[in-house]
């Protein structure tokens, strides 16, 4: 049922992104390996969301390659992605989460007791029934997570997860994604809340322009920022 | 049929002969929509999903056979089945059957050009979502029609619509034959002119009663997507 195969860890080798002539990403090398979280840090635009997408395998390298485990060609069985704006299907909550269990290859016998446990995961048990597209945006959020984790990853990608939540729902958030990086999942996401990034990342990567400016661990990142890019978007200036 | 009866008599009787008009005309539009649904549901999703050269070209000839002319369809049927045509030697000019195919061909572009904008507005929402789950073709194009049914039922009650509202096509191919191939429009279209007036307005009030329910129809499947859809 499950892919034995792993697919870290995750590689990108010199990847550059151009589309429509516009560079997006630019010689970007980096690994992602299991462990504590990684959080992508950097201004609109800087190519965090090309990045995760790539690394989703969802988008081919104009340039360069990006490999899981070794294979550029390995399809998507453990991995997964919340995008900034999930899409939900036209279903209930729960079916949503059943929808994404199917195409995991979980038995229909197991998969009513797996939602049930996932939508408990995060928090919406009471929802199952609601048509998921009616949920509020912290709501929908969240189900994503549910869905993404469906899938049984063991890296898991999200896209500014608590972009446009309020606090509640952030914290709400925050507070899934630390269950998830207990369970041992590799989390991978960015944002542009530098408190998330200090509360959430064991590794900062900062991004400007389509490349990786610097990276490391978050401490060192926010205490001794090495470049002059990194030291201006620590003291909140506008990186342009 | 005497002109000594009222419309509203002959609807309210059920006069035989008013029934049995009513009844080929939908078996008759009713088949059609089947047929085109077998053919258009699958070719616009189909044309969705697919990037080829020509695709722009095809959706704009598709898009403009939804309003191909009823009595050009008809001619061209007619010349298809005729005696000489190459479809002649089944004989099935002037009959139900011929009458369904004028129709199919009629309705089966509308079917497929709504299919295909239904089914290509969902997949450009889902395609990132089912391509990070790792959905193979078969399994996209079975989610899209499943999660657009609500949308699809009003692209087939659009498709029945026409059919049973169109009267160039099944006259010429149908010929409207009293008691074989007469319908709805057909027999309002002829007996007017012949001055049965009673059984055309009768037949009238039951044509217009049939477009009340589609839309009804209609409004209920938006009505159900909505509940879904968000």
């Amino acid at each position: 049922m499950r892919a034995p195969l792993s697919n870290l860890p995750v590689q990108f080798d010199e990847v550059g992104i151009v589309a429509g002539g516009v560079t997006i990403l630019d010689s970007v090398s980096l690994t992602f390996t299991p462990g504590a979280p990684t959080v992508l840090i950097g201004p609109n635009g800087s190519g965090k969301t090309t990045l995760l997408r790539a690394a989703m395998g969802l988008i081919k390298p104009t340039h360069g390659r990006v490999t899981w485990a070794g294979s550029d060609l390995m399809p998507p069985l453990r991995r997964a992605i919340v995008f900034q704006r999930p899409t939900m299907l036209r279903r209930s909550a729960a079916a949503n989460l059943h929808y994404a269990l199917a195409n995991a290859g979980l038995g229909r016998a197991q998969r009513s007791a797996r939602a049930a446990e996932l939508l408990g995961l995060v928090g919406v048990s009471e929802l199952g029934e609601r048509p998921a597209r009616k949920l509020s945006g912290g709501e929908q959020q969240r189900l994503a997570l549910a869905r993404a984790l469906a899938r049984d990853p063991e890296i898991l990608f999200l896209d500014e997860p608590t972009a446009s939540l309020d606090p509640a729902a952030t914290k709400a958030i925050e507070d899934v994604i630390r269950a998830v990086v207990a369970r041992g999942i590799k989390v991978v996401m960015s944002t542009h809340d530098l408190g998330e990034a200090k509360r959430l990342a064991d590794e900062i990567v900062l991004m400007h322009r389509g490349r990786i400016v610097e990276s490391g661990p978050v401490a060192a990142f926010f205490s001794e920022p090495r470049t002059p890019e990194a030291k201006q978007f620590i003291a909140g200036e506008l990186l342009v | 049929m005497s002109g000594d009866h009222s419309a509203l008599e002959l609807v309210l009787t059920a006069d035989p002969a008013l029934i049995a008009i009513v009844r080929l005309s939908l078996i008759v539009s009713l088949s059609a929509v089947f047929f085109a649904a077998l053919v258009g549901v699958p070719f616009g999703a189909l044309i969705a999903l697919t990037r080829f050269p020509g695709r722009e070209g095809v959706i704009v000839v598709l898009n403009a056979l939804m309003g191909l002319p009823p009595v050009v369809v008809g001619l061209a049927i007619y010349l298809m089945l005729s005696r000489s045509g190459p479809l002649g030697e089944f004989g099935l000019l002037f009959k139900p059957q011929a009458m369904v195919i004028a129709q199919t061909v009629l309705i089966a572009p509308i079917i497929a050009a709504l299919t295909r904008q239904t089914i290509e507005d969902l997949w450009i929402e889902y395609r990132d979502e089912l391509a990070a789950m790792n959905v193979g073709p078969a399994g996209r194009v079975a989610t899209l029609v499943w999660d657009a049914r609500f949308s699809l039922v009003t692209a087939l009650l659009a498709g029945f619509g026409r059919a049973a509202a169109e009267v160039g096509a099944v006259i010429i191919v149908g010929g409207n034959i009293e008691g074989f191939t007469r319908t709805m429009t057909t027999a309002i279209a002829l007996e007017t002119s012949k001055g049965d007036l009673p059984l055309a307005i009768g037949l009238g009030f039951v044509l217009m009663t049939i477009v009340v329910v589609i839309n009804a129809l209609a409004w209920v499947a938006r009505r159900g997507a909505e509940r879904y859809a968000g």
